[in-house]
């Protein structure tokens, strides 16, 4: 605006003056432009204005500034301020209305000029900031091309150098070259040389030789002699025999004897090795044709044009050459037929193995949550419960294999029989009926104890189902309470559930299996003892699920063993069991021992509440 | 282990008789017959001169004495001491001398290689072989005895002669294809011979018995060729060793290379078991050698004892720079040998000549590195088992099986250096020799182990 007033009014050096104070007021602070723009252009602008339009206007030279700016204002195509005149001669009035629009058209205009000076001034800025930077890079750039340049000639010189050695090495190396040549031109003559002379001197050396050989032998040299004290027989005791025509043709007999015996023997080994070989081969198809033949189907589906006669050939190559009488045979179609057909079938399996590798990668692709594949863990589930059972069948096997031998051991007594083992079971029946007795007394007691027990354990029924009430509210509690262990407890509920809703199922597994196991579980109900226990119990989940509840929640035992054996509980003294094995397991099948060693660590417990029971 | 005393020796003249009763040994011009077992002297025989060469005959009843200064031969009986041959070549004078398989002729070289005489002790014929070649291996005899080859040389050409030896028919007569022929060997089986040129080319020929060329074999050329040839026991393997340092086998199927080894101066592969020798820490052994006798504490003290330690894997081997400018250089493969059971070949390089390679034959890969501290002499296996002994020249014997190694001091006052060793058939026991003196070894453990155990030199 400033430029424009200039040029517009150039004498008014006040305003343009003014006008250049202003901007550069605006240029001093370009953020506050627009309020300033805003102030200035409706207060002290106009204040300020005004003081200067009195300069430019007075009270005398009103009507002239008017016309002037009339005039100007016209000339840049703003209305008239006067009215239109009526009459010629009228003085033309000053339209208030015209002047106003104008004011307010400048000030517009004022206030676009300045927002247009402002982007101009950002821009300018901006174009500035981004000629430096411009200015930066390229002055890196001119650096990196001096230093390229640089690089470039050293590279070049280099370059240059490194053909320039080149060419000298060239130049050796066909130096060298020539000088190989040279000296095995000269290598060659001098071996042609060489052979010559040696020729010469094997000659000259051949007559000396001759030579000498006349002088030394022709002479009769009395000395050339053997002193033999008697002569020997030969080593074969025969007599020598006359060089003859016969000889010769028995010598030569003899040689290509020898001769076909090794080749005979060298054929042999080869024919058993190709023999070898062939048995392998028709393994290696035979082997091929099985583990392909489920799903030979499918390929020969699928593919029926391109692979169905190959297939089909082979497998007439494999009926044919699985007689046996082919097998010997080494003549070159069976030959061809078998390489061809294991070829054929080689092909086969290596597509199908290929294929199977895609599906394997494929599978792998689409993770492990396919639906034909099983999942991990049921897997491992699976792989525990195959481990139980086989541990299961292996005590099972123990306990038999020792039953059975026990069972021998007492039948071949009388089978193979000696007076002496005799002596020894009747001595040890006389034994045995003295403790058989003893047993019979306390058969009694124990009858009597049970008795007993069978009241303490009606009372225990009693008190258990409190408990079980209790227990269930504890267990309310519990579950309520801790989530952290969630798991644990539920599984203890369901253990508990379990084994008290099947306590006879329990009492029948406890009692059958240490019966087969025989006397180690006797010794005492010691932890050793109920660990063996488990162990010797793990298939079945109800006595297994027995012995952990039992070591976790030892508080339940009494209650447990009391509901298991009311009538089985006759315990046996504990010392004497160990002499008795065999007794009881011939004399008893119901066999209580077995109970009291898988019940006896429990069975103390139970002992020791017994007390205050009755 | 076990050591015999020791008795006098001249020129590592001392052979086990072939059926292994007897074992002869020459102190100057004398002849010694010793009974294996006891060591005790059985015959005496006194030759004219100082004996050059001995040999006993196949059946072991005969030995030869040969005196080449003399020209002489002389052989004893060992049924009939009073019985004596004496074969004087004259003036045409002699170089070499040799039993025929029977045991019955004699084969004397005169000097210049003029001619063969074949002396029969059964009657008094004598025939004469021509032009025999004067090389390295020239004359070979089949295992079984029944065929001699001899290579000749006629007209500038080389030939090879096929003879019957119950006869001494000539049974075929063929030019070979060398410049000049260096060596000639039968297969074990009789069947095959091989014939190698001279080390200026390399050329190996196979000829059949009856004279067919079934196979020629060349490596390379313009360089020097083989140095060394060994059949396997079994005839199934040939093993050409040459200056460039490697060893090929060849097969007996299409005579074509199977396999070669290479004796780099650096074993790098972590399979093969390395052993090097290794002084031992005298300081360690003094223990050990308060408790024996003094005599055998003696002999350590000029030369400390030494012991096997595997080394890891990349290994560098000692390597001798040979001399290029003089004849007969110190470089490729010297000495090889298959073990009786043809599982392993036993080779030596001679410019890594502290080393023996062994080769493990069924796998074709080395099996084993042995390191001496000095110079390999010699190596021979056990004729019964995969069993090598080993001398350097200094006063211990090495010992190898797939087993282990073993370094084993040789008792005795003085320094016994052990030039040279020869086993008894049995592979029971092993005499070292050395310059003048000989000794056994027994190696039946079993029975002695009492009497060996607390040797000085007996560690592994």
């Amino acid at each position: 605006m400033g430029e424009w007033m200039t040029v517009t009014d150039p004498d008014l050096s006040s305003e343009s003056k003014n006008i250049c104070q202003y901007t550069s007021e605006t240029k001093m602070s370009p953020s506050s432009l627009y309020s300033q723009q805003v102030l200035c252009s409706s207060i002290p602008l106009s204040k300020n204005v005004h003081s200067f339009f009195s300069a430019f206007c007075t009270e005398e030279n009103i009507e002239q500034s008017i016309s002037y700016l009339d005039q100007e204002l016209t000339t840049f195509g703003f209305p008239s301020l006067y009215e239109e005149s009526k009459g010629k001669d009228t003085k033309r009035e000053l339209n208030i209305v015209a002047v106003l629009n104008c004011m307010n058209e400048l000030l517009v205009l004022q206030r676009k000029n300045l927002l247009a000076q402002e982007n101009v001034e950002t821009q300018n800025l901006k174009l500035g900031s981004d000629m430096d930077h411009l200015q930066n890079c390229y002055a890196k750039l001119k650096e990196q091309l001096e230093t390229s340049r640089r690089e470039m000639i050293g590279l070049q010189e280099r370059d240059r150098q490194l053909q320039c050695k080149n060419r000298n090495l060239h130049q050796l190396l066909k130096n060298e070259k020539d000088e190989v040549q040279k000296l095995q031109n000269i290598i060659a003559s001098r071996a042609t040389q060489y052979n010559h002379d040696m020729k010469r001197k094997e000659r000259e050396y051949n007559k000396l030789k001759e030579r000498l050989h006349q002088l030394v032998m022709n002479k009769k040299d009395k000395k050339i002699a053997m002193e033999v004290l008697n002569y020997v027989g030969r080593a074969d005791g025969k007599r020598g025999s006359w060089r003859t025509g016969k000889t010769e043709a028995r010598n030569e007999d003899e040689m290509y004897k020898i001769l076909l015996n090794d080749y005979e023997y060298r054929q042999k080994q080869i024919l058993m090795e190709n023999a070898e070989l062939k048995k392998v081969l028709q393994q290696m198809k035979k082997e091929m044709i099985s583990l392909l033949s489920p799903q030979k189907q499918k390929p020969r589906e699928r593919a029926d044009d391109s692979t169905g006669t190959v297939l089909s050939d082979a497998e007439e190559d494999a009926g044919e050459l699985s007689r046996e009488s082919l097998w010997d045979l080494s003549c070159e179609t069976v030959r061809e037929q078998l390489t061809n057909s294991i070829r054929k079938q080689w092909r086969i399996l290596k597509s199908h193995v290929e294929k199977l590798d895609n599906q394997v990668s494929k599978v792998h692709l689409e993770g492990f949550n396919d639906e034909d594949v099983i999942s991990r863990q049921d897997h491992e589930q699976e792989t525990e419960k195959l481990e139980l059972e086989i541990q299961q069948c292996k005590e099972m096997i123990k306990t038999q294999q020792q039953l059975l031998q026990q069972q021998l051991a007492t039948a071949c007594d009388d089978d193979t029989t000696s007076l002496l083992r005799d002596c020894y079971l009747l001595e040890e029946k006389e034994r045995l009926k003295e403790e058989w007795s003893l047993f019979k007394e306390q058969k009694k007691n124990f009858e009597k104890e049970r008795r007993s027990f069978t009241d303490a354990a009606i009372r225990l029924g009693l008190e258990r189902k409190a408990f079980e009430e209790e227990r269930a509210s504890w267990l309310k509690q519990q579950f309520l309470n801790m989530t952290t262990f969630d798991h644990q407890n539920s599984e203890n509920m369901k253990l508990f559930s379990a084994f008290s809703g099947s306590s006879d199922r329990d009492s029948l597994t406890v009692h059958s299996r240490p019966r087969q196991k025989k006397p180690h579980g006797v010794s005492n109900g010691s932890p050793v003892c109920t660990s063996k226990l488990t162990k010797s119990l793990p298939a079945s989940p109800s006595t297994s699920d027995f012995c952990q509840t039992r070591s976790c929640a030892s508080e339940h035992s009494s209650i447990n063993v009391l509901n298991i054996t009311p009538e089985e509980t006759k315990p046996n003294p504990v010392g004497r069991e160990g002499t008795n094995q065999k007794w009881s397991m011939a004399s008893r099948p119901g066999s209580q021992e077995g109970c009291y060693s898988g019940c006896s660590s429990t069975y103390r417990n139970s002992h020791v509440e017994k007390d205050d029971l009755p | 282990m076990n050591f015999s005393e020791v008795f006098k020796l001249s020129s590592l003249l001392c052979k086990f008789s072939p059926d292994g009763k007897y074992l002869a040994s020459c102190v100057q011009y004398r002849l010694v017959i010793r009974d294996v077992n006891t060591l005790q002297i059985l015959q005496l025989y006194t030759c004219l001169d100082q004996i050059q060469h001995i040999e006993w005959s196949a059946d072991s009843l005969f030995i030869l004495c040969a005196m080449y200064k003399r020209g002489l031969v002389q052989v004893w009986s060992l049924e009939q001491p009073e019985w004596h041959c004496r074969i004087d070549e004259g003036s045409a004078g002699l170089v070499a001398s040799c039993w025929s398989p029977d045991g019955r002729h004699i084969l004397n070289t005169t000097e210049f290689h003029l001619r063969i005489t074949v002396w029969s002790l059964c009657t008094k014929s004598v025939s004469y072989i021509k032009y025999p070649k004067a090389c390295q291996q020239g004359i070979a005899f089949t295992r079984d005895g029944r065929y001699m080859a001899l290579a000749e040389r006629r007209d500038c050409k080389d030939h090879v002669s096929v003879f019957v030896c119950s006869d001494w028919q000539l049974l075929r007569h063929f030019d070979t294809e060398t410049q000049d022929l260096a060596g000639i060997e039968w297969a074990p089986n009789g069947c095959v011979l091989a014939v190698w040129d001279t080390c200026l080319e390399y050329k190996v020929l196979l000829y059949s018995l009856d004279g067919r060329l079934l196979s020629a074999y060349c490596a390379y050329e313009w360089s020097l060729g083989v140095k060394s040839v060994a059949w396997s026991p079994s005839s199934q393997f040939l093993a050409v060793g040459s200056y460039d340092g490697k060893v090929r086998i060849l097969n007996h199927v299409t005579w074509k290379m199977i396999t070669e080894f290479g004796h780099p101066a650096t074993v790098n592969n972590p399979k093969t078991v390395v052993y090097k020798e290794a002084e031992k820490n005298p300081q360690l052994a003094l223990g050990r050698l308060a408790f024996p006798a003094p005599r055998a504490a003696a002999s350590p003290a000029s030369t400390p004892e030494s012991k096997y330690e595997i080394a890891s894997a990349p290994v560098s081997l000692q390597t001798l720079k040979p001399i290029a400018d003089r004849a007969n250089p110190k470089i490729g493969v010297g000495a090889l040998a298959f073990s009786p059971d043809n599982y392993f070949l036993a080779t030596r390089s001679d410019s890594v000549p502290n080393a023996v390679w062994i080769w493990d034959i069924q796998k074709l890969r080395l099996f084993v590195v042995l390191e001496q501290l000095s110079p390999v002499r010699s190596f021979q296996w056990d004729p019964q088992q995969p069993r090598l002994a080993i001398c350097t020249g200094g006063s211990k014997v090495y010992l190898w099986s797939p087993a282990g190694c073993l370094s084993v001091q040789v008792p005795g006052e003085g320094d016994f250096q052990v030039l040279s060793l020869c086993w008894h058939f049995s592979g029971d026991s092993l005499a070292l020799l050395s310059k003048d003196h000989f000794c056994l070894c027994f190696l039946e453990t079993e029975e002695r182990v009492g009497t060996a155990f607390g040797r000085p030199g007996d560690h592994t």
